[in-house]
């Protein structure tokens, strides 16, 4: 596994990881690109702005779809900026042989399972409010291109803040997503938005997409995210997949 | 009424009040026509006064404009005899980092380093009561767009609310919306929300006060000016389409008192739409990059009335406009309406020529509708056409600047001298003080769970504060922290407070207090305070008591920024907060920014290490008069704590010397409820107690227990002490003269909270009251 520079430290990262692009899309009303690109660069890659109106992927080796409320979730969250042409092409490099990477976080989860990259759906909270909190979420599979630098079981903490967060598929689905090892992420202690089977993130069959709720990429910097643990310990999403892209031996 | 004459929306006179095309020729002709100017709020010297810079009446268009911009909401007529106190009281010192003064949409104030931060902040009261979810959401979109206007990227928002009662049942209307509002609007904009104020109060009931900060930053050379300069450059304006809401809101909501003969108000306020607002910001921002904007303005209260004549007159004096041109949401809208106007998320800017290409390329990108309305001149006027028919010819000066100003009769009110006399010690509500081990302990959990002192995560919870990534500390610490450069961790520090019952009992020294407390709050964590924004909320200017309460906050205010040697910037002046002839207490909520070299060196409030030492910086007197306690127990007279400012001054210095030598790990400012609601805070941050003995605190001071704890002597602050710095961190102090005294221990293991001659209490059992109080009432 490649050493990756630490946080804080103004060293330049390994040319091997510079030399990995990691795309982050911004629709009208998205709000932590920045954040994913902060934590892209934090992890040693570089980070690529893509803009939804674009119609290629450039040559980027994963894509992320970060929070915000894009197109201020009128209609419902996520159903307008599917239909964005860059949407297109992200589904067409997910399903392609190379199996592109793509994680969606908060609105980007929305957006992929209104794009039907993943399964079920997102309703209000069922306590009806926008939330924020700093959530335990336990990792339960560790081999999709986002986990794999987690062990499975392990606990982390990072912040969580929606008002759409609630997941719900039918049960068919659901048992499907057990079955087959997709749920990637549970609310630990406290499920803070009545999501089926407590569940904060899921991945495709094949692994290269996963979606969450919850926001590793306000969990990379000391001093800038949960006051619980470590306060990087979302970091490891991004290395997971930086090393998937360099070619660890996992 | 307005008789009908040329134009295309001609209506009978008689079913409508609505301004039809007047035009100033047909003005000049009619000079006897009869407006509407005291429904539009106008009094009939200021008709008067109208008419005489005209040299004839005015078209229903410049009544409307006119009417709008000489409100109280928009000219501050009552207010500006003393808010120049604010330009006038000024040294070298408080000047020294001062990029943009008082007067522009926000004041910027230099942070080093080529970066320079504006901030500010304003009310939103009255809608808010009407209509609380959307009145606290423009409040927000409200003072986010004057932040933008000067060229800023905004980076955070805070709020401060003061509600009625708890338990009144129109309390939680007004709760659910407003934090609704906030939420939904500041969430939206990915603005991290770092703090504010939550008071519950009956004064409040009719008047809540929703007050709204937000603040940005940006590079020196990219502050940008509301101007309109340079003769055939275009006036454009962008954003959300022209509506209905909020039509005459500036002059109609803001300057009468709420009054149940009058009809319902509802459809004056605003309607915000957070993601119209979220692009704009955005499209600002790639507008400032390319320098595609010579001036602009924001589009708040009396929406294009305002943008226009702010603009031409703060510029080379003059602009046409073809009223036409503008995008309407409804076509129906008449010229004075759209003039009047104050739907949210619109801007407008001034481009050059060579410009407009690369500013229409930006537009489209963001897909933001605009529309190209006319171009400044050098004639030193204002016109407005409508189909080419011109409908207003002004001086922009005269609508903008030359309102009208009045020197409000003013008074000490005659209950006054009663009111101070009542002190709480040995009033009847003093009655039973508690002074036993167990009843300390009670009082003490009482304190913590009360209205005001109790944990506000209810609220706060319902806010991102974490987006952007730079939120350094948040709610509940002293206050909010923001980076602004990523590279050295400068950054940036906020904290506002005001606290009505201690200007009540004495205005002047009441304003001082909101200041001393936001100063010290920012001191606390560490930062220099640099600036202030203040909002005065205040009840009605034309009842003298209310006046004198006014005049001697704002006195008070400046002549305290003198000494703590750092000027206001800017702020906002909100009158009329009064039902019927009830006024709310006096409510001037100040805000203090402050500078971090590195914000990697903030300081928090709660305790972490065992073992560390406590101290608490000051002195303490028996100042219960107005506390909290004595506000439990349903008293309200006496005087409020004493004012020291040069003893904050040294207190701050101490605060800021040991954060940026790491001396001190924890820090938290005594304010609302003493020492012991610092102690309770302090241990529940991060669920560590303490062992604490006050007995040479009372030995010093000749105070007792139930005092030490309960009572609010300002400038005092308690310290958690590295073992390492310990002698360091007391050496500093007496080298600066400043009392010190170690009252107790940081203790991680004990679950407790221990102060000698008070019943132990367990922080689980705190934390349960604390915590249980705003779910009780709010769910």
């Amino acid at each position: 596994m490649t050493e990756l520079p630490l946080i804080g430290e103004a060293v330049a990262a390994p040319a091997q990881l510079i030399g990995a692009k990691i795309g982050v899309v911004t629709f009208p009303g998205t709000l932590d690109d920045r954040d994913a690109v902060r934590a892209i660069r934090l992890a040693g890659a570089t980070a690529v702005p893509l803009w939804h109106a674009d119609t290629t992927l450039g040559d980027v080796d994963a894509v992320v779809i970060p929070g915000g409320f894009s197109y201020g979730d009128y209609l419902r969250a996520g159903a307008i900026s599917r239909f964005a042409p860059l949407m297109a092409r992200i589904i067409d490099a997910a399903h392609s042989d190379a199996r592109l990477p793509v994680l969606g976080i908060c609105n980007g989860f929305q957006i992929l399972t209104e794009s039907h990259l993943l399964p079920g759906s997102m309703i209000k909270n069922d306590h009806l409010k926008f939330m924020c909190r700093d959530q335990v979420l336990r990792v339960e599979n560790n081999t999709t291109d986002w986990t794999r630098d987690y062990a499975v079981g392990q606990e982390i903490t990072v912040p969580l803040k929606n008002q759409d967060g609630q997941y719900i598929a039918d049960e068919k689905t659901l048992d499907a997503l057990e079955a087959e090892g997709r749920v990637v992420f549970r609310y630990v202690g406290f499920n803070p938005n009545g999501s089926r089977r407590d569940i904060a993130g899921i991945s495709n069959a094949t692994g290269n997409v996963v979606g969450l709720m919850p926001h590793p990429e306000h969990a990379v910097e000391a001093g800038f995210g949960p006051e619980n643990g470590s306060g990087t310990e979302g970091l490891g999403f991004f290395t997971s997949v930086l090393n998937k892209i360099v070619g660890d031996t996992k | 009424m307005t008789e009908t004459s040329t134009g295309r929306t001609a209506g009978t006179a008689t079913e409508t009040k609505k301004f039809n095309i007047d035009t100033v020729e047909n003005a000049a002709k009619t000079p006897d026509v009869e407006l509407p100017w005291a429904e539009l709020g106008l009094k009939q010297n200021e008709f008067d006064e109208v008419v005489k810079v005209l040299g004839r009446r005015p078209t229903g268009a410049e009544l409307a404009m006119y009417s709008v911009m000489w409100s109280e909401h928009c000219s501050y007529k009552s207010s500006k005899n003393h808010l120049r106190q604010f330009g006038e009281k000024v040294t070298d010192e408080m000047k020294k980092d001062m990029l943009v003064g008082i007067g522009e949409n926000a004041g910027v104030t230099n942070l080093g380093d080529g970066w320079a931060v504006t901030f500010k902040i304003e009310s939103h009261n009255s809608p808010s009561f009407v209509e609380p979810y959307q009145g606290a959401a423009t409040g927000i979109g409200g003072i986010v767009r004057d932040i933008i206007s000067m060229g800023a990227r905004p980076v955070a928002v805070m709020d401060p609310l003061r509600f009625g009662a708890i338990d009144h049942p129109d309390t939680a209307r007004v709760m659910h919306g407003a934090v609704a509002g906030i939420g939904g609007y500041g969430n939206s904009l990915g603005l991290p929300n770092i703090g504010g104020e939550m008071v519950f109060d009956s004064v409040y009931q009719g008047n809540p006060l929703v007050n709204a900060l937000a603040v940005g930053v940006m590079r020196h050379e990219d502050i940008r000016l509301a101007n309109a300069s340079g003769k055939g450059n275009k006036v454009v304006l962008f954003g959300a389409r022209t509506g209905g809401d909020g039509i005459g809101g500036a002059s109609v909501l803001a300057s009468e008192s709420f009054d149940d003969t009058k009809p319902s108000k509802r459809p004056a306020v605003q309607v915000g739409d957070p993601f119209a607002e979220k692009v704009l910001i955005e499209c600002c921002l790639e507008l400032f990059k390319g320098s595609l904007v010579d001036g602009i303005q924001d589009l708040g209260a009396a929406g294009i009335s305002c943008a226009t004549s702010e603009l031409a007159s703060n510029g080379d004096g003059g602009m046409e406009v073809e009223l036409t041109s503008v995008l309407l949401r409804d076509p129906t809208l008449t010229p004075g309406e759209i003039l009047m106007s104050e739907s949210q998320e619109r801007m407008m800017a001034v481009v050059t020529p060579e410009n407009v290409a690369a500013f229409e390329a930006v537009m489209h990108k963001w897909a933001v509708e605009h529309s190209w309305l006319g171009e400044v001149t050098d004639t030193g006027r204002l016109i407005i056409t409508w189909e080419g028919d011109v409908i207003v010819d002004v001086d922009p000066r005269t609508v903008a600047h030359d309102g009208p100003v009045y020197d409000r009769p003013y008074a000490r009110p005659e209950w006054q001298d009663a009111v101070q006399a009542d002190a709480f010690t040995g009033s009847v509500q003093d009655a039973g003080r508690p002074s036993a081990p167990a009843e300390l302990a009670a009082a003490i959990t009482e304190l913590v769970a009360s209205p005001n002192m109790c944990d506000k995560s209810w609220i706060t919870n319902q806010y991102d504060r974490y987006v952007g990534g730079n939120t350094a500390m948040a709610f509940p610490d002293d206050a909010g922290v923001v980076r602004v450069d990523e590279e050295t961790g400068l950054g940036v520090a906020l904290a506002t407070d005001a606290n009505g019952r201690y200007t009540y009992l004495d205005p002047y020294h009441g304003a001082q207090l909101a200041l001393a407390e936001a100063y010290r709050n920012v001191a606390t964590s560490g930062a220099v305070p640099m600036a202030v924004s203040d909002c005065l909320n205040f009840g009605s200017p034309e009842d003298p008591d209310v006046m004198w309460q006014l005049a001697e906050a704002i006195r008070g205010l400046s002549d305290a920024c003198m000494v703590l040697g750092i000027p206001v910037t800017g702020g906002n002046v909100s009158l009329y907060n009064q039902t019927g002839s009830t006024p709310i207490h006096p409510s001037p909520v100040v805000a203090v920014l402050g500078k971090f070299d590195d914000v990697a060196r903030r300081t928090p409030s709660g305790w972490k290490e065992d073992g560390q030492a406590i101290y608490l910086l000051g002195t303490t007197e028996a100042e219960l008069d107005g506390s909290e306690w004595s506000n439990m127990r349903g008293h309200l007279g006496g005087l409020p704590p004493k004012v020291d400012l040069d003893a904050e001054r040294a207190l701050g210095e101490i605060l800021i010397n040991a954060s940026r030598d790491g001396m001190v790990d924890s820090a938290h400012d005594l304010s609302e409820g003493g020492l012991a609601a610092a102690l309770v805070e302090s241990s529940l941050r991060y669920g560590v107690g303490a062992r604490v003995a006050l007995q040479d605190v009372l030995d010093r001071d000749g105070v007792d227990l139930f005092t030490a704890l309960f009572s609010e002597t300002q400038g005092r602050a308690i310290v958690a002490v590295p073992r390492s710095e310990e002698i360091r961190f007391t050496d500093m102090c007496t080298a600066r003269g400043f009392p010190h005294l170690r009252i107790g221990v940081v203790d991680a293991e004990g679950g407790t909270l221990e102060i000698t001659g008070v019943e132990t209490m367990n922080l689980e059992s705190l934390r349960e009251a604390h915590e249980a109080t705003l779910p009780k009432y709010f769910g």
